[in-house]
């Protein structure tokens, strides 16, 4: 589970000062791990993860680079158009 | 269960499920901590629901419809959904989703179930909530606050559940392909038609109120355009500077959106910032007819991409910051629980009674139709484990119900006679302030003395030339919104920046609805035409593309046109048809999924779709029977129709609100087309409705169950169901994190 907030280790922090920093780290890791993930900013880190598991031994052939794959992305959304919500 | 679906756990693997039995143990373990929770809820709900509804002092404070509402959410998505689960939909996490036996890593994606909620959030969250309570707030707060937080439980959040359940158990397909899949060739192509039409004229009344909120106001005109070059830039940024980094392009773009908000004023302020912006509501909606058809035929990484990242984080930011002041100013509402227009229905902003109006112009916030053209779409390719669908449908639907409460208690903490004064129409007020005192006064309503220096002082705070007949419900809203936000950061002077802050939220997402929903007609319109002329089933054939843009241009330009130049006022005759077409999208996806739920064979349970779909098809059609036959001008659209046309032939040349023989020929021609639309939009919906119950009736005779699912396929992953792991599920986690990577099967989503 890594990349979700639980997968943090936890800390040993030994003063309350400390794991109060630690505690408030921990929650704006977690806050921006979900902005990240509702604007869709991972997009990319899951395609490549996607890929090197699918092509273990030769990912880098079927890899479009980073600048690839956002052109994909929106080009495919020009070609499958979704409805927004009123 | 495995004998059901032939799936076997792999033995190498932890579970990927949890056992139905140790679910069922836990739903049921009633622990005291767990009884006295639940009983402080009930309570709360109860006392808070006992104040809104019985208690009748001359105030009522905002935060017992925050208790109310949020009480019942608890409730119904604790019993009521999970009955649903349990008894109707059966998920199996043993069986994987289509993220996962689908996974290509670009639209299949498994997606964490939290960042899938906030993301399916925002996908359905738009204008419609914020604005229809806030029409519908003229007859009293307690119909609107009953139906949004009644209507979500057992009709609105019971359709986005069952529809993603549906789709993902369908490989994510659309509810046109379900619904021709369910209903055969006829219900089908009705659905699709319907689908065509309501699209058009939802797009044509958001474009209209968007034109409303900025009509007359440089400083609106100056701050939503300028979200045209913010976006160009941060299309060209992604494209060709830093590809991918999202976040950081989403901030810049956010401090520049709020910098023209602030700087707005100023630019207004100036004789050419007011000449330049200072434009009349039929050269903004013209404007907005050229804009559609360039955005819709421009590139989707040039301008849509990202207005929907600018849009995503101004919604979930605003919507938890308005939450925020709503609880923490705790404003206090002075209108009556029920007005004299709930029953006469002569209420000048929505003409028509209660029943069945109230529930057409609330639309979106209790049941949306267009949700399931989402729920149907992106989200179902995304989800991770079949049981988290409760949370996403259910609980997402939940949310958009608590914008629309906000939306109503914001328009609520005005007082009444501004609130007539913003939102009867022109025709009515005459536009000036001393006419909108006059006909406001002239209501006769308890309670509302309105002055012209309640009116010019609004205006002034807000930093408008005049806030007289700004209807369509975005203005009221910012100025409610203003209203609560000054209470909390910045007094006063602050209200004209938030003003602006919220007319510059709304038209952001209405301009994106009226661009993607041009491209999605567009599709569907060269698909249909496709038919006749193969070339046009290629949708990168330029010229066909444009054609196709053109013609949806034309049909939702020609309907905001006649919205605007409307001598009875626009908003208030054409809202009704915006919910009806709503409505009437939600009954059909309804109507698809009893078909489906009949065809599973479980008639037991068939009531729980019959119920929301039996109110949905009474509301929309009795609606549209009044719309059509009505024999009072201001409700029915022939009646209106022949009115004037009697007029112009006895040879008059004002009649009613039409001032001269031209404006007169215009309501006889407006209100043709809207007679045929609603007679258009109820004969396909009805259409679609008869093939599903006769679908219904077969497999009801059929006795066996059949099923239109995917075969399933054994899931090699787990995650919990709810926001938060129950124990039970912390426990598998540990399983899996326990895991070493070279034993672990490919997943896509987490590295």
């Amino acid at each position: 589970m890594a990349g979700t907030p639980e997968a943090e280790t936890p800390s040993r922090a030994a003063t309350p000062l400390a794991s109060t920093f630690d505690a408030v780290r921990r929650g704006a890791k977690g806050v921006a791990w979900f902005c990240r993930g509702v604007l869709g900013a991972d997009a990319y880190e899951k395609y490549r993860a996607h890929v090197e598991a699918e092509h273990p031994r030769d990912a880098a052939e079927w890899l479009m680079t980073e600048k690839e794959f956002w052109r994909d992305r929106t080009d495919r959304q020009d070609r499958n158009p979704q409805g927004r919500c009123c | 269960m495995s004998a059901r679906t032939g799936l076997e756990q792999d033995p190498q693997l932890p579970p990927v499920a949890l056992d139905p039995e140790v679910v069922e143990a836990h739903h049921r373990r009633w622990t005291p901590a767990r009884i006295a929770v639940w009983a402080a809820i009930s309570l709360l709900g109860a006392v808070s629901w006992a104040i809104i509804a019985i208690v009748r002092g001359e105030t009522i404070n905002a935060i017992w419809f925050v208790f109310a509402a949020v009480c019942t959410y608890l409730i119904g998505y604790r019993f009521y959904a999970r009955y649903i689960e349990k008894n109707l939909l059966r998920p199996d996490d043993r069986r994987a989703t289509p993220a996962e036996y689908k996974a290509d890593g670009k639209d299949y994606v498994a997606t964490d179930r939290r960042v899938l909620y906030g993301h399916h959030f925002a996908a359905i969250a738009g204008a419609g909530p914020l604005v229809g309570p806030v029409l519908a707030a003229q007859m009293g707060y307690l119909p609107g606050t009953i139906w949004i937080i009644v209507g979500v439980v057992l009709a609105g959040a019971v359709q986005d559940y069952l529809v993603l359940f549906f789709s993902m158990r369908r490989g994510g397909r659309s509810l046109g392909q379900m619904a021709r899949d369910e209903l055969g060739v006829v219900g089908g192509t009705a659905a699709l038609l319907a689908t065509l039409v309501i699209m058009v004229i939802i797009v044509a009344i958001l474009a209209l109120v968007v034109v409303n909120a900025l009509a007359e106001s440089p400083w609106g005109v100056f701050s939503v355009g300028m979200t045209i070059p913010i976006a160009l830039f941060m299309g060209a940024y992604l494209r060709f500077w830093r590809p991918g980094k999202v976040t950081e392009i989403s901030v810049i773009g956010f401090v520049l959106l709020i910098a023209v908000i602030a700087g707005g004023g100023a630019i207004a302020g100036t004789s050419w910032g007011a000449d330049l912006f200072l434009l009349d509501k039929t050269t903004i909606a013209w404007m907005i007819v050229v804009y559609g058809f360039v955005a819709a035929v421009l590139p989707v990484w040039m301008l849509l991409a990202p207005r929907d990242y600018l849009s995503t984080f101004m919604k979930i930011g605003t919507i938890v910051m308005l939450a925020l002041a709503i609880v923490i100013v705790r404003p206090v509402l002075e209108s009556p629980a029920v007005s004299e227009f709930a029953s006469t229905g002569t209420g000048p902003v929505v003409s028509g009674s209660l029943f069945p109006f109230l529930f057409v112009t609330i639309a979106c916030g209790a049941l949306s139709g267009f949700h399931a053209l989402i729920s149907s779409g992106t989200t179902p390719k995304l989800v991770e484990k079949e049981r988290q669908t409760r949370m996403i449908g259910y609980g997402g639907m939940l949310m958009e119900s608590f914008v629309a409460i906000m939306a109503l208690v914001a328009a609520l903490s005005i007082d009444r006679g501004i609130y007539f004064a913003m939102n009867s129409s022109g025709a009515a007020t005459g536009g000036t302030v001393e006419g909108a005192v006059a006909f406001v006064n002239g209501l006769g309503l308890a309670g509302v003395d309105l002055t012209p220096d309640m009116l010019t002082q609004t205006a002034a705070d807000v930093g408008e030339e005049s806030i007289v007949s700004r209807t369509g419900g975005a203005p009221t809203l910012a100025v409610g919104l203003a209203n609560i936000m000054a209470r909390l950061v910045g007094g006063s002077g602050m209200m004209a920046f938030w003003y602006h802050f919220a007319i510059m939220f709304e038209a952001l997402f209405i301009l994106t609805a009226v661009d993607a929903g041009t491209r999605v007609a567009r599709f569907m319109l060269q698909d249909s035409l496709g038919n006749l002329f193969p070339r046009f089933k290629d949708t990168s054939w330029r010229p066909g593309a444009w054609a196709a843009t053109a013609i949806m241009v034309g049909a939702w330009g020609a309907v905001l046109l006649m919205g605007v130049t409307d001598p009875l006022g626009g908003i208030n005759t054409l809202f009704p048809l915006f919910g009806i077409a709503n409505q009437l999208l939600a009954a059909i996806a309804l109507a698809v999924c009893m078909a489906i739920v009949a065809k599973l064979g479980l008639f037991r349970y068939l009531w729980v779709v019959v119920l929301p779909l039996g109110f949905a098809a009474a509301v929309t059609i009795t609606a549209s029977m009044y719309k059509i036959f009505s024999p009072v001008p201001a409700v029915g659209y022939f009646a209106q129709h022949n009115a004037f046309r009697d007029a112009l032939a006895a040879g008059e040349t004002s009649f009613g609100t039409a001032t001269s023989v031209e404006a007169m020929e215009a309501v006889v021609r407006n209100t043709m087309i809207q007679g045929v639309l609603s007679i258009v939009f109820v004969s396909l919906a009805i259409v679609v409705i008869l093939t599903a119950i006769a679908a219904t009736w077969k497999s009801y005779r059929r006795k066996a169950s059949a099923s239109s699912e995917d075969p399933a396929v054994l899931s090699r992953m787990f995650a919990p169901a709810g926001f938060l792991a129950t124990p039970e599920e912390k426990e598998l986690e540990k399983q899996w994190a326990a895991l070493p990577a070279s034993r672990r099967p490919a997943r896509t989503g987490h590295h």
